[in-house]
């Protein structure tokens, strides 16, 4: 198995997060890649789980086809309820919601996220904002992150916190007054990353880079442990089910011209 | 309260209830029902000064922005969901470009329990969401505080009253009485907030279909100040049961709306250059429309009222 010709950074990423979902798991949902973590990890992982979608959407099983937002008519036929956002919301804040999934432009070692803005010098760039993700990082039990991995996105210091992760090195979540369990993992598109005592720290580097390459492309002290192991390859019933959900690979990049960002 | 006479065109409706400085409430289902038909009236009608309020607006928001109707932004999200970026928006608050607006970021839920403040009565609704953020230390209608009956820290969030709400429905009688199915966003407490409402339905029904399945009146006509009958006013987005979301339309717009003067382009060609929806969809062509009707009917089992 070989990252590129036998399968994608983004279809590697997409196992290393389906294995992350924990059978019975109530999972709050994202689109893109976290939405193909979901598929395939209610077929082989976690067949009880359960997704969340913040319009309002709660499935016990996957669309039968591909969508691109969360409101596609795929989404909402057959789904066990579609109601409003507060009344997922509601379980979100209760306390109930095991998994959630968030992405941004930037990322510090405590994982805090900016997902609203990116000033420079003398310009700004302007992301889209929020979203759920706030909610999600305050609230969920475990959070689980899917990043690109480069110097300017893994940074000291976020420019904005969107989605708090576990505070400053100072403050910790509960003096905050956070209820959720922050960040559980980051999977990047160089390795995959836990938390310890809220800091990030390395658990996997993906096949085909090195851990040389993997603190250059970071923005801060990166912990890299020694015996650090390499990613597990995407297996072939895990590939299986991400190709037959998106053939076309517009999430995945497999086998496309065409793809989403 | 408005009883009879609410049935008027998507022209008369935007121009009798939205004026200048209005703010609007739009694209409350999320990527569902979209109501692009009436956010290309305020283009057309050339509304300023609007305050836009959202959870996630998809590309409606980055048209009405770009076209230089709006002032304020109070939105979680916004951008192309498929896509990504949304131009305007972002030349909106990058450049001030065509001109600058001010933006308050909520979150989903925050917005969500804005509304809902509104929709209740009360001035403002707890949340244990946005503490550590810094969506709460800009916002000016985030407070954080502790609570009083417990030693929680909290963030109250402000109501938030629309001046005017526009909800896109599946179907409703002449008095505004409405079924919607599917997602609902936070449509249901957008529409309880606003001080008007206008709905868009696809289809006006007898209040004898309505009335048979009460479960479904999600808006009750006595809220509602205005009903336009305008089938497809959400494309390119998706109504449940109607008609399937228009992917290619969203590529396009994202790879047709990049410059200022590609965007002004786009707008020549589907909004000023067209006199309503009908010009719209004849534009579209039959073949595409055709295309995005549901092809796969999946009726409900029906639920038994009787006594």
């Amino acid at each position: 198995m070989k990252v590129g010709t036998d399968y994608t950074l983004r279809e590697l990423m997409i196992c290393s997060a389906a294995r992350e979902i924990k059978n019975g798991d109530i999972v709050f949902v994202g689109m893109r890649l976290p939405l193909i973590a979901f598929v395939v990890a209610k077929q082989i992982y976690a067949p009880d789980s359960v997704g969340l979608f913040e319009n309002g959407v709660i499935r016990s099983t996957p669309s039968r086809s591909l969508i691109y937002t969360m409101g596609d008519s795929p989404n909402l036929v057959g789904a066990t309820s579609t109601g409003d956002m507060l009344s997922v919301m509601a379980y979100l804040q209760q306390g109930r919601v095991d998994v959630g999934f968030l992405g941004g432009a930037e990322v510090d070692k405590f994982g805090n996220l900016n997902s609203t803005i990116v000033k420079n010098e003398d310009s700004a760039v302007r992301l889209p904002g929020s979203g759920g993700a706030c909610d999600i990082a305050s609230l969920a039990k475990r959070v689980l992150i899917i990043m690109n991995h480069e110097k300017h996105r893994f940074v000291e210091r976020v420019n904005y916190i969107t989605s708090p992760g576990h505070g400053d090195g100072l403050l910790r979540r509960e003096d905050i007054g956070l209820r959720g369990g922050g960040p559980a993992a980051l999977i990047s598109t160089m390795g995959v990353f836990g938390f310890v005592d809220g800091v990030m720290n390395t658990r996997s580097i993906h096949p085909g880079f090195t851990a040389a390459e993997l603190i250059d492309a970071t923005g801060f002290d990166l912990q890299v442990p020694g015996d650090v192991m390499e990613t597990e390859h995407p297996k072939e019933d895990e590939l299986k089910v991400i190709r037959e959900y998106d053939p076309k690979g517009f999430w995945t990049g497999w086998n496309s011209e065409e793809r989403g960002n | 309260m408005k009883v009879t006479g609410k049935i008027m065109s998507m022209k008369e409706a935007i121009e009798k209830y939205v004026p200048d400085g209005s703010s609007v409430a739009m694209s409350t289902f999320m990527e569902q029902l979209i109501v692009f038909a009436a956010a290309h009236e305020l283009i057309r009608q050339r509304k300023k000064n609007l305050t836009l309020i959202g959870p996630i607006s998809d590309i409606l928001f980055d048209q009405v922005i770009g076209a230089g109707c709006v002032s304020e932004v109070k939105a979680a999200w916004v951008g192309n969901v498929m896509m990504g970026s949304a131009y305007q928006f972002r030349r909106a608050v990058e450049e001030g470009i065509p001109n600058a607006i001010n933006l308050i970021d909520y979150s989903n839920l925050t917005m969500a329990l804005a509304l809902h403040a509104a929709a209740l009565g009360v001035p403002f609704l707890p949340t244990h969401s946005t503490l550590g953020s810094d969506i709460l230390k800009e916002n000016p209608y985030l407070t954080e505080f502790v609570s009083p009956v417990s030693d929680d820290k909290l963030v109250a969030v402000e109501a938030l009253s629309p001046d005017v709400a526009i909800i896109p429905v599946q179907r409703c009688d002449e008095f505004g009485n409405a079924h919607i199915w599917g997602s609902l966003g936070i449509s249901i407490d957008a529409a309880k907030a606003a001080k008007c409402v206008i709905l868009i339905a696809e289809e006006v029904v007898s209040s004898e279909i309505i009335n048979s399945d009460p479960g479904r009146t999600l808006i009750q006509g006595f809220q509602v100040d205005a009903v336009v009958h305008e089938p497809m006013a959400c494309h390119p987005s998706p109504v449940q049961g109607k008609y399937n979301r228009d992917d290619e339309y969203f590529k396009e717009y994202h790879s047709e709306t990049k410059s200022r003067t590609e965007f002004e382009n786009w707008l020549r060609k589907w909004v000023y250059g067209v006199n309503d929806r009908t010009g719209y969809m004849k534009l579209l062509g039959n073949e595409r429309t055709k295309n995005l009707k549901i092809k796969n009917s999946a009726p409900t089992a029906p639920a038994d009222f009787g006594i």
